[in-house]
């Protein structure tokens, strides 16, 4: 059994973990000197070089126009689109994930209705680009509000007869969720079917209820698999909803188009604030996706992987264990 | 660990096998299979592989369906209901309830990777409202005692060696204090020093209360353990009976050359 290893006599020079080097009197001869790698430190300078090249082109060309930057980077108005990607993506993100679920689980039902059901959907949705879906939707909202009729896509469009920009924010998140369930349920039939038959075997030989099974055995397996490709499919839905600008929807992109054409000597500036903000924003979530798989790692690995911050204190612990051992001979 | 039996655990079940068919396409794997398993006993399944042991174990908890014939345990029949004299498919509620009443032992463990050890053997009986959540922490634990593994319970299973892992598999599957278990070799995917620990867990099952049905390789062990040994070869049933008797003076040639091809 593995509890138990054979105790072994202290003095013998291989038993010895390196902390104890001083007391065991190991011959020092016998240390095994870890494999050193000179050529990264040689591409670690090339890198810092090329990056400080960048970075002081950035600083130093005039072309970026900085204090125009720093002038419209906090503006209301562009805080104002900020909101609205923000809004347009976290709904557009929840309800294309959940229709995704629900069209990932008719696909891998064995009723051949919502197979074929689910297979047809996802085969449009996929063919048909983004933009056309929007700008159909947006055309059918129009010729819908002016004869005041019902609501022909479910309750999100009761707000109809609201404010213009909930009509078209409600148009944008539909037509986007639209799009994004057909990429999302393929990302969450691969999780589910990534996870071993054996598990789905074990589930229903304990007897455990439908529900229970997917939720508690097979999900939590699969999202192992699926968070980094809907953490994907997240980060292009979050620069995807820059497309709603065409149905008059001013998202960060549309603030900065409107404010492009009003201080046509702002573009650069305009279109860095943009860039900075999306970075931001991706950022955002590419830290929240390493916090969310280290979670779903639980049980896979045998260790979960340290975070940045531990790592950087191991670094350093190793740093100056090394460098104590060093002084010391 | 000791073989008494608490009093709230489920009576052992007869199982029987009724005129069981099955086809995989044109292979036929079982072919015309009537067994009875009486009540708390333990039966061994040996047979070279492609004989449909396996198939025939996994038929007994309805993982595979029969194209003719059913299985009964405690003369309730698995998967199937009799209508106006035919057999009709039960709905999938029902035959995971009667799956609830039949413990099930892989050969891969199958443990569920993203739970701890107790998780994984105090899951069912909650899932299953059998038991509220610290009833079956408790009896979990109990369990874990049994199979010598108390210390393990915060553990997760890839943090244990192949014959840990298959003694949780077993507290997994007597959790739900079933009338009857099924190995399903549960010790080849080990290696040869951890086998022994898996037997005597099982054979510390035997005789206390809960039939038995052991697909497996272990001859020693069905020598041992055994009330009924039954040969299997090409989906059907070509020998049975007691140990000493299919095992030392097989009346079949086809036993006598896989006895001498295993031992």
């Amino acid at each position: 059994m593995t509890e138990s290893p054979p105790a072994v006599p202290a003095a013998g020079p291989e038993a010895s973990p390196p902390a104890s080097d001083k007391e065991s009197g190991r011959p020092e001869a016998q240390r095994v000197i870890p494999l050193r790698h000179p050529w990264r430190w040689v591409l670690t300078a090339l890198v810092l070089v090329v990056l400080a090249q960048i970075g002081h082109g950035l600083v130093t060309n005039r072309f970026f126009q900085w204090d125009r930057f720093r002038y419209w980077f906090l503006r209301p108005v562009i805080l104002d689109g900020l909101v609205v990607t923000l809004k347009v993506t976290a709904w557009s993100a929840v309800l294309g994930l959940l229709g995704g679920v629900l069209l990932a689980l008719a696909r891998l039902s064995r009723s051949p209705v919502l197979r074929a059901a689910s297979w047809v959907y996802v085969w449009l949705f996929r063919s048909v680009p983004l933009i056309v879906v929007l700008l159909f939707l947006y055309n059918f909202s129009a010729l819908y509000s002016r004869l005041s009729l019902g609501v022909p896509f479910g309750p999100g469009l009761v707000h109809f007869k609201e404010s213009s920009l909930a009509t078209d924010m409600v148009v944008a998140v539909v037509g986007i969720s639209l799009n994004e369930a057909a990429y999302a349920a393929e990302v969450v039939r691969a999780g589910v079917l990534s996870v071993d038959q054996g598990q789905h075997e074990a589930a229903a030989a304990l007897g455990l209820p439908r529900g229970y099974q997917f939720t508690r055995i097979v999900m939590p397996q699969a999202l192992r698999a699926i968070v980094p490709a809907y953490v994907n499919q997240l980060i292009g839905l979050i620069k995807g909803t820059s497309l709603v600008f065409y149905v008059s929807l001013l998202d960060l992109f549309g603030k900065v188009q409107t404010m492009e054409s009003t201080y046509p000597g702002d573009v650069v500036p305009l279109l860095m604030v943009a860039t900075v903000w999306y970075v931001i924003l991706t950022s955002v979530v590419s830290v929240v996706q390493f916090y969310v798989e280290r979670y779903y790692s639980r049980g896979a690995l045998r260790t979960v992987p340290p975070t940045p911050l531990q790592r950087l204190r191991g670094g350093l612990r190793d740093l100056r264990a090394r460098i104590a051992l060093e002084t010391a001979r | 660990m000791s073989a008494a039996t608490p009093a709230r655990e489920r009576a052992a079940a007869e199982v029987t096998v009724h005129n069981a068919h099955k086809w995989y396409g044109s292979h036929r794997v079982l072919n015309g299979i009537d067994l009875t398993v009486p009540a708390g006993q333990v039966t061994v399944i040996l047979g070279p592989s492609g004989s449909g042991k396996s198939t025939l174990l996994r038929a007994v908890n309805h993982l595979e369906k029969l194209d003719v014939g059913h299985v009964s345990v405690g003369g309730e029949p698995i998967g199937v209901r009799h209508h106006r004299g035919r057999l009709k498919e039960l709905g999938e509620r029902a035959i995971l309830a009667q799956r609830s009443r039949i413990g099930f032992v892989f050969q891969n463990f199958n443990l569920f990777p993203h739970l701890t050890v107790l998780e994984n053997v105090a899951a069912a009986p909650v899932a299953t409202r059998r038991a509220t959540k610290a009833q079956a922490r408790e009896s979990a634990l109990r369990l874990l005692g049994r199979v010598g593994l108390a210390g393990k319970a915060d553990a997760y299973p890839r943090q244990l060696s192949g014959g840990q892992q298959q003694r949780v598999a077993i507290a997994r599957a007597l959790a739900l204090e079933p009338g009857v278990i099924l190995f399903d070799e549960p010790t080849s995917a080990l290696d040869p020093e951890l086998v022994g620990e898996v037997l005597a867990v099982i054979k510390d099952l035997a005789g206390g209360g809960t039939t038995l049905i052991v697909v497996t390789h272990e001859i020693a062990f069905a020598r041992e353990v055994a009330d009924t040994v039954v040969f299997l070869d090409g989906g059907r049933i070509l020998e049975q009976g007691p140990p000493e008797q299919v095992l030392s003076r097989p009346r079949e040639a086809r036993t006598r050359e896989f006895l001498s091809r295993v031992l």
